[in-house]
C-alpha cells in the first residue's frame, strides 16, 4: 500500500502544486491520477519514487517511510513508464530492458533471460530484442517501456501519462495489455492522465485533482460518474457520463436467436430486409441486404459494417452500443467470438430502467479523504 | 609547376633521414597527439561537468566563445618569449608550442562533449533517473554513450586545428610538415613548401578517416538511426 499523508508541494511560497494531499493507493489495485493541467498530479507521483522532494508531508509504502530510504535505492524497488517511454537509444531493446536488473546485481545471463520474458509478456517475442528504440514505433517503444518497469518484478509501478503520445489504436491495445498484466501479476500502480476515460477504463479507484493540487474526489469510477462530488468533478467526468456510466453496469439482457448466411454461399429463398452474415466459424462478419447481393453467393463486397458486436456477457452500454449501431436494429452478441444471438435497444433500454443506481456508499470527498489539517 | 612540386615530393633524398618526409610527418603527429591529448585532458571533464550538471553553461560558451578568437600565431609568439628564457633543450622548442596547440584544442572538444551531453533525450535522462540510476551510473551509462557522435566530432575538428596550427609552429621552431614550408619559404624553394603544404592536407586526411573509423566502431548503431517511425 502507497499512503500519501498531508503532502504539499511548494515551488514557490504561497502557490502549492500540491496541497496537503492525503490518499492510499491500495496494494493490487490500479489507482488512477487524474485532473487538469497544473493539478499536480505529476508532481505528485513523482513525488512517490522522490525524483521530486515533498516539501511536507510523508510517504509510505508498505509503511515504510520512502524519505529514509536512499532514494537510487528506492527507485530501483519502483517501476517507472513516463511518456515518451525513455528509452536508452544507445541500446538495444533487450539491453534497454535489462537495465533495472543488471543495476540491482543480476548476473548477465539472468537478466537476459529475464528480460525475453517480459517482452514476451508485453507482445514483443524474439527478434524485436535485437533492435534499436529507434526502429520501433511510437506503441512499440511504450511497451518496452513497460517491459523495462517489469522487469526486476517490482510491487510497485509508477507510470506518468504513459499512452497519451501513442496513436489511439495501439493506446488502446497498451491499455488492455497493462490491464491484463496488472491483474495476472497483482501489481501496484499508481498511474497519471489527464483523459478521463482512460482514468475510468483503468482505474479500481479514481483520484480527481483539482488546479493547485486539491484533491477534489477519490472513488471507483462507477461512483464518480454517478456521484460526483461538485461542480468541478461533474464538469471533468464530462456530459456523457449517464451513457458512460452503463459500461459498468451488467445485467442478462433477453438474446434472440439469428440466422445467419454464411459468406461464399447463396441466400436461397431468403428475404428479410437485413441478414447476418457469419464466416465459416460462425462469427459474425456484417450485415447484407438480400437485393443487393441478388443470385449469386454472399461476398465481402455487399457487407454492411456499421454495426458493434457486443460480448452476450459485456456491460450495458456494449450491448446497447450494439444494438442502437446495428442497420438491421438487432445488436449482435458473441461468445467467444462465436455468434450468440441479437438484443434489441429497447430491451436493453427496459432493464437499464430497472437496474439499480449504484449507490453513493463509497464516496469519498476531500473531506473524509484528507480529515486531517484542512486548510482554512 | 605541377611537375616540379611531382619532382620534390618523389625525390628520394627528400624521403630519407632526420629531416626526410617520413620522420617529419610522424614528428607532426606526435606533437599533434600530444596536444589532442592533453586537450581532451582538459575539455573532456569540464565539458561532462557542465553537460551533466548544467551549471556553468553562460560561463563555458562565452569562455569558448572567446578561445575561438585567439589568434594563434600571436599568442605562439607570445608563449614562446615567455617560455623560452626558464626552458632547457627540446623542452624549450616544444612546450611553448604545445601549450599553445592544446589551448586551441580545448573549445572544439569542450563544445562537443557539452553539446553532446545536453543534447541527451530528457525522456531517457528522466528514465536513468527514475529506474535508480546514479549520478555517475547516469554519466557513463547513458549520457556518455548517448553523447559519442558529438564527443568524437567535437575531437575530431579539435585534432584538425591542431594539426593545421602545427604547422605555423615552425616558425618559432617547431618540427614537423610545417618546416617544409617555412623553410621552403626562406631559401625560396616553391616546389618544397607547396609539397609540404600538399603533405600537411594528407596528413589531415588521413588523421580524420582514422579517426571517422574509430568513431564508427565506438558509437552504438542505435544513435545513426535516430529516425523515429
Amino acid at each position: 500500500m502507497i499512503r500519501l499523508e498531508g503532502v504539499s508541494k511548494e515551488y514557490a511560497a504561497g502557490r502549492p502544486a500540491v496541497d496537503n494531499l492525503t490518499l492510499e493507493a491500495a496494494t493490487g489495485e490500479i489507482t488512477v491520477l487524474v485532473g487538469p493541467s497544473g493539478c499536480g498530479k505529476t508532481t505528485s507521483l513523482r513525488m512517490i519514487n522522490r525524483m521530486i522532494e515533498p516539501t511536507s508531508g510523508r510517504i509510505l509504502i508498505d509503511g515504510r517511510d520512502t524519505a529514509r530510504v536512499p532514494a537510487a535505492t528506492l527507485r530501483r524497488d519502483i517501476g517507472y513508464v513516463i511518456q515518451h517511454a525513455g528509452l536508452f537509444p544507445h541500446r538495444t531493446v533487450l539491453h534497454n530492458v535489462m537495465t533495472v536488473p543488471r543495476l540491482n546485481g543480476w548476473g548477465r545471463a539472468r537478466a537476459e533471460a529475464r528480460a525475453r520474458e517480459v517482452l514476451e509478456m508485453v507482445g514483443l517475442p524474439g527478434d524485436f530484442g535485437r533492435r534499436y528504440p529507434g526502429q520501433l514505433s511510437g506503441g512499440q517503444q511504450q511497451r518496452v517501456g513497460v517491459a523495462r518497469a517489469l522487469a526486476s518484478d517490482p510491487s510497485v509501478i509508477l507510470m506518468d501519462e504513459p499512452f497519451s503520445a501513442v496513436d489511439p489504436v495501439a493506446r488502446e491495445g497498451l491499455q488492455d495489455d497493462i490491464l491484463r498484466l496488472q491483474a495476472e501479476l497483482g501489481t501496484t500502480i499508481v498511474l497519471v492522465t489527464h483523459d478521463i476515460d482512460e482514468a475510468i477504463k483503468l482505474g479500481h479507484r479514481v483520484a480527481v485533482l483539482r488546479q493547485g493540487g486539491v484533491l477534489a474526489q477519490f472513488s471507483s469510477p462507477a461512483d464518480l460518474l454517478a456521484h460526483p462530488a461538485d461542480d468541478f468533478v461533474a464538469d471533468f467526468v464530462g456530459r456523457d457520463r449517464g451513457y458512460r456510466a452503463l459500461s459498468f453496469q451488467h445485467a442478462d439482457v433477453p438474446v434472440h436467436p439469428e440466422e445467419p448466411v454464411r459468406l461464399g454461399q447463396p441466400l436461397g429463398r431468403r428475404s428479410e430486409e437485413w441478414l447476418l452474415a457469419v464466416d465459416d466459424g460462425s462469427r459474425p462478419q456484417g450485415w447484407v441486404v438480400p437485393a443487393e447481393v441478388g443470385e449469386g453467393p454472399v461476398r465481402v463486397e455487399h457487407l454492411h459494417r456499421a454495426g458493434t458486436v457486443a460480448p452476450v456477457d459485456g456491460a450495458l452500454r456494449a450491448l446497447l452500443d450494439a444494438a442502437l449501431s446495428s442497420p438491421s436494429g438487432r445488436g449482435v452478441v458473441v461468445r467467444d467470438g462465436v455468434l450468440a444471438g441479437t438484443v434489441r435497444a429497447q430491451e436493453v433500454l427496459s432493464v437499464i430502467q430497472q437496474a439499480p443506481r449504484p449507490d453513493g456508499a463509497s464516496i469519498q470527498g476531500p473531506e473524509s479523504a484528507s480529515a486531517t489539517g484542512q486548510r482554512p | 609547376m605541377i611537375a616540379t612540386i611531382w619532382a620534390w615530393l618523389s625525390d628520394p633524398t627528400n624521403w630519407a633521414g632526420a629531416g626526410g618526409i617520413p620522420a617529419q610527418s610522424l614528428e607532426h603527429l606526435r606533437l599533434s597527439l600530444i596536444a589532442l591529448l592533453a586537450a581532451a585532458l582538459v575539455a573532456v571533464p569540464i565539458g561532462l561537468y557542465v553537460g551533466h550538471t548544467g551549471r556553468g553553461r553562460v560561463v563555458l560558451v562565452n569562455v569558448v566563445s572567446a578561445f575561438r578568437a585567439i589568434p594563434s600565431l600571436g599568442v605562439l609568439f607570445i608563449a614562446a618569449l615567455l617560455l623560452l628564457p626558464h626552458l632547457r633543450g627540446n623542452l624549450a622548442f616544444e612546450l611553448p608550442s604545445l601549450i599553445v596547440l592544446a589551448v586551441l584544442g580545448i573549445p572544439p572538444i569542450l563544445s562537443g562533449v557539452y553539446a553532446g551531453i545536453e543534447q541527451v533525450d530528457p525522456a531517457a535522462r528522466d528514465a536513468a533517473r527514475g529506474m535508480g540510476m546514479t549520478g555517475w551510473q547516469r554519466l557513463w551509462q547513458v549520457e556518455v554513450p548517448c553523447a559519442l557522435p558529438l564527443i568524437c566530432s567535437g575531437l575530431r575538428s579539435s585534432m584538425m586545428q591542431i594539426i593545421a596550427t602545427a604547422t605555423i609552429a615552425a616558425v618559432v621552431g617547431l618540427g614537423g610538415l610545417g618546416r617544409f614550408l617555412i623553410d621552403g619559404q626562406a631559401n625560396r624553394k616553391y616546389d618544397e613548401m607547396a609539397g609540404g603544404a600538399i603533405l600537411v592536407a594528407l596528413l589531415a586526411l588521413v588523421v580524420d578517416i582514422v579517426f571517422s573509423l574509430v568513431q564508427r566502431a565506438v558509437v552504438s548503431p542505435g544513435l545513426a538511426s535516430r529516425g523515429r517511425t
